[in-house]
């Protein structure tokens, strides 16, 4: 349903503040997903999983711009897709949640408003409609609809979080897109949110793209896993796979780095060094700074293994 | 209601301090201005306003401080500023009064229109970043806001009433007509009135429109504008809905502050066209050392002020759900 | 305020330009000699002459070369830009930090005073004491200019001080056992240091303006060498009118290039202190990792 092809996204060197090139926040990443799939998307902060979902949403703001690769959802490439037929697509096949509801939703508007706003957008003009679609939503997520009239301030931090969610679904898209919505929440909340998140995905069926840097928390629910770092994907996988067997050096480590509660004291392995510096990109393996000496000159290509590649 | 109720004891807690501070102004200048006035107005004026003088300066030692305090509060409370010493015999209220619907006019009229054309330019200028109106108008109006308002004021009746003689360039009407509400008088007056609406307009545009670009831009960068382009809604409706709605609010109190700005602007304006309105008046009373005119002058435009912040915190009310929870 | 941000303030054009324009002023002010041959009070020549060689911008209805005048006026602008421009910042700084930092009934007291002072209008207030007092020199000027202006800096400087509070190095300096002035004056108001030059910058703008126009007005010392009171003159030999124009030109230019000099350097200030105001986006910086446990 969702076909990424080497997708490209640089933020334009300023003169400013120093920076003399461009810098590539994501490098010829491709990766697809099915319908009904949940794939997550896991690496530490600065690897570029934001910039790729808004990449493939086609929500990047200058300086920030797709420089290579095409995006095909439903037989469409989003990225030559004109402004006025990008919109109608949104929303209504391609929804997408963010980190904090707090920073996401109007300060100034009411929550119905905002539902209202996106339905309007699209067509529904009869206010008993758009009423009773947005209570339904709201039902959907555990919400009493009364709280269409509240701002969101107004609202729990859990409550924000599920009513984003249901914005997301008021047309029932085939896939949902969401940039961290649990970082913003405490462990039990999160947990909470989780469950509901791949309950919904029962019921209704769309797929779900799930970024995070919390592996261990993504990988309950996810099918599939991608591991991005520094802008390329490292991994991808059936998501049992990598933690049985994970096949790029980071996602050993990644994984390594984790103390299992069960079974021996083992001492930990870190990863040694820092990502580099995405305005200079260093020949071959990215990760190479930290890895192998024989990957350091030439970038190995990435391997198939069954149905995953490293 | 709360909020409004809040706002409003500050509102007196500002005129009680206002008039306070009127009240001991002339008392503490040095040396003893009482007896410089008496000698300047003795024989000119009658007994009632050289009272009325003495009391201004508490030369009247007749009474206690506390006494002097609380007649004179009784006084502004009746509306009785006391008899004009240079529109002698006419009562200070009288004189002030004839001044106001000019100032109206002209600074509202002004006023408003500078915040709507600032702001929307502010907006448009955010919306589209280095765009054209972008480049050029920041730079622009940060020069144009260290100009001073007098001096182009000035330059605009050399260029527009000396050089092109196309407006007229001083009062507020053709000294020789009389009022009536005809065609011809108000086209007069409107005549009149645009050189030095012009030259206000410029210079307090500048301010509304930078700080409503920077905070456009600020708030375009915010997480929930980003929201309403993934729900795929029309590029106007964000700008104004999303973007805007949020980013006037600090400009709503800014504007509080900035009226204090747009008062000194209306008063050299005014003072430089020889536009009959309060601050002209003000700086006449100043000239003429009329204090009674003065000191009601200065207190009508801190009470003129005082509503118009009132007026935009409750716009702010309105506009922004989150003031209204009493914090 | 790291070197990374003088180096890019030195990068923007408005701030260079701005500087130079400042520097320049400064340099007149200091050796006005040097520019300007003439007396400047001296009503020494014929009145009301145009540019000529001899006098560059011509003389007043007194005789006065105009040129000398503006060249020598200069001081006593910078005197005033500078004395009350500092003096209301540092007084704002310490109100405003105070209120933040005592917090409690003594932030709700400062506040009320401050939002008390700052909503009275100010050049009316002005023009009753100026009126009251007559003939202000400078020194009243300034004393006037900071009594009245201190106000909305010390807002600003209060929100900022507030969100400064909470934060960790204040935390570990109070566990230290420093006092609270020290805190004050050794931990905060260095944090505080962009923020507190800007509002100089905007408190010497403003210093100019109401200046000038005091004197403009006539609420001056009406012999002493200033651009407001110049065009005090200009104004009262009614100089637009009888086509004696460098009069009244000459002087308010150089208010507006003074003024264009200080309002450029805060624009240039803002925009290096909020990235979000640059004219485009910054590079990114390397990070830390997750899952790495420290050696």
């Amino acid at each position: 349903m969702l076909e990424v092809s080497g997708l490209t996204v640089e933020y334009a060197a300023t003169g400013t503040t120093g920076g003399k090139n461009p810098v590539r926040a994501v490098d010829d990443v491709s990766f697809h997903v099915d319908a009904g799939e949940f794939v997550g998307i896991v690496g530490e902060s600065g690897c570029g999983k934001s910039t790729l979902l808004f990449a493939v949403a086609q929500l990047l703001s200058p300086p920030a711009a797709i420089t290579a690769g095409s995006v095909e959802f439903r037989g469409q490439d989003l990225v030559a897709l004109s402004g006025r037929r990008l919109n109608a697509i949104r929303w209504q096949n391609l929804s997408v949640v963010m980190q904090s509801a707090m920073n996401a939703l109007n300060p100034v508007m009411s929550v119905g408003a905002q539902f209202a706003d996106a339905l309007r957008a699209h067509g529904m003009t009869s206010r008993k409609a758009v009423a009773e679609r947005s209570a339904e939503v709201l039902r959907l997520v555990g919400i009493d609809p009364v709280h269409l009239k509240s701002y969101p301030f107004q609202l729990s931090g859990g409550m924000r979080q599920r009513a984003m969610i249901a914005m997301a679904l008021l047309f029932t898209p085939d896939l949902v897109i969401m940039d961290e919505p649990t970082s913003a929440l405490d462990v039990v909340a999160q947990r909470s949110l989780m469950t509901q998140i791949k309950e919904l995905q029962r019921e209704i069926g769309f797929a779900v793209i799930f970024v995070t840097h919390d592996m261990s928390l993504v990988s309950h629910y996810s099918d599939r896993l991608l591991v991005m770092y520094a802008g390329q994907l490292a991994e991808a996988g059936p998501t049992r796979r990598i933690f049985d067997n994970p096949l790029h050096p980071y996602s050993r480590g990644l994984l390594e780095a984790f103390p299992s509660i069960k079974g021996p004291k083992v001492p930990l392995q870190g990863i040694p060094g820092a990502p580099p510096d995405l305005s200079i990109i260093p020949n071959g393996c990215r990760f190479h700074p930290a890895a192998h000496p024989n990957c350091r000159s030439a970038r190995p290509p990435s391997r198939r293994c069954s149905t995953s590649k490293a | 209601m709360r909020f409004v109720l809040r706002r409003a004891g500050f509102f007196l807690l500002t005129l009680w301090a206002a008039v306070t501070l009127n009240f001991f102004l002339p008392r503490m200048m040095p040396g003893n201005p009482a007896i410089a006035m008496m000698g300047k107005f003795r024989g000119k004026v009658g007994a009632q306003e050289l009272q009325t003088l003495e009391q201004i300066f508490g030369a009247d030692s007749h009474q206690s401080l506390p006494a002097q305090y609380a007649h004179y509060l009784g006084d502004i409370f009746t509306g009785n500023f006391g008899t004009s010493l240079f529109y002698f015999p006419s009562p200070v209220i009288d004189v002030v009064r004839g001044a106001i619907p000019w100032t109206l006019g002209l600074v509202g009229v002004t006023v408003i229109l500078a915040f709507v054309l600032g702001t929307g330019i502010g907006i448009i200028s955010a919306w589209r970043r280095g765009g054209l109106i972008d480049s050029l108008a920041p730079p622009l109006l940060v020069i144009a806001s260290a100009i001073p308002y007098f001096w182009v004021g000035m330059m605009f009746i050399l260029i527009f009433g000396l050089k092109l003689q196309w407006l007229p360039w001083s009062g507020g009407m053709n000294l020789t007509d009389s009022p009536a509400w005809t065609p011809s008088f108000i086209g007069d007056v409107v005549e009149h009135a645009l050189l030095p609406g012009l030259a206000l307009l410029i210079t307090t545009i500048g301010t509304w429109t930078l700080t409503m670009r920077n905070n456009m831009v600020t708030t375009l960068a915010d997480d929930y504008v980003r929201m309403a382009r993934a729900k795929g809604l029309r590029p106007h409706r964000i700008m104004l809905n999303y973007a805007a709605r949020n980013a006037i609010l600090p400009n709503l109190t800014g504007f509080a502050m900035s009226l204090g700005f747009v008062v000194s602007g209306a008063i050299l304006i005014e003072y430089v066209f020889n536009y009959p309105g309060v601050g002209y008046m003000l700086l006449q009373a100043v000239e003429n050392e009329d204090y009674p005119l003065m000191q009601a002058l200065f207190l009508l435009i801190t009470v003129a002020v005082l509503v118009a912040i009132l007026l935009a915190d409750i716009a702010t009310a309105i506009f922004d759900p989150r003031t209204r929870t009493s914090r | 305020m790291t070197g990374r941000f003088w180096r890019a303030l030195a990068r923007s054009p408005k701030a260079t330009a701005g500087a130079i324009l400042l520097a320049a002023f400064i340099v007149l002010a200091l050796f006005p000699g040097l520019f300007a041959r003439d007396n400047p009070t001296a009503e020494a020549y014929a009145r009301n002459l145009g540019p000529s060689a001899a006098h560059l911008f011509g003389t007043t209805g007194l005789g006065q070369d105009i040129f000398a005048q503006a060249v020598y006026g200069t001081r006593q602008v910078l005197e005033i830009a500078f004395g009350a421009g500092l003096a209301s910042t540092v007084i704002a700084a310490l109100i405003g930090v105070a209120a933040a930092y005592l917090g409690g009934f003594w932030d709700g007291a400062l506040n009320l005073f401050t939002d008390v002072v700052l909503v009275i209008p100010l050049f009316p207030l002005l023009i009753v004491i100026a009126a009251y007092v007559h003939n202000s020199g400078t020194g009243v000027l300034i004393a006037v200019l900071t009594f009245t202006g201190w106000s909305y800096t010390a807002r600003q400087l209060r929100s900022q001080a507030l969100s400064l509070r909470n934060r960790d190095f204040l935390a570990a300096a109070r566990v230290r056992g420093e006092r609270g002035a020290y805190i004050i004056v050794v931990e905060i108001l260095p944090t505080m240091a962009s923020l507190l030059i800007a509002a100089f910058l905007i408190n010497a703008l403003y210093d100019v303006l109401f200046a000038s126009s005091l004197q403009f007005i006539g609420l001056g010392d009406p012999n002493s060498v200033a651009w407001g009171t110049m065009l005090y003159w200009a104004q009262n030999n009614e100089a637009l009118q009888t086509g004696y124009y460098l009069q009244a030109i000459v002087p308010g230019a150089a208010i507006a290039l003074l003024g264009a000099a200080f309002a450029l350097l805060n624009y240039a200030f803002d925009e290096v202190s909020n990235p979000a105001l640059r004219p485009v986006r910054v590079r990114r910086t390397i990070r830390w990792r997750i899952g790495r446990l420290a050696l």
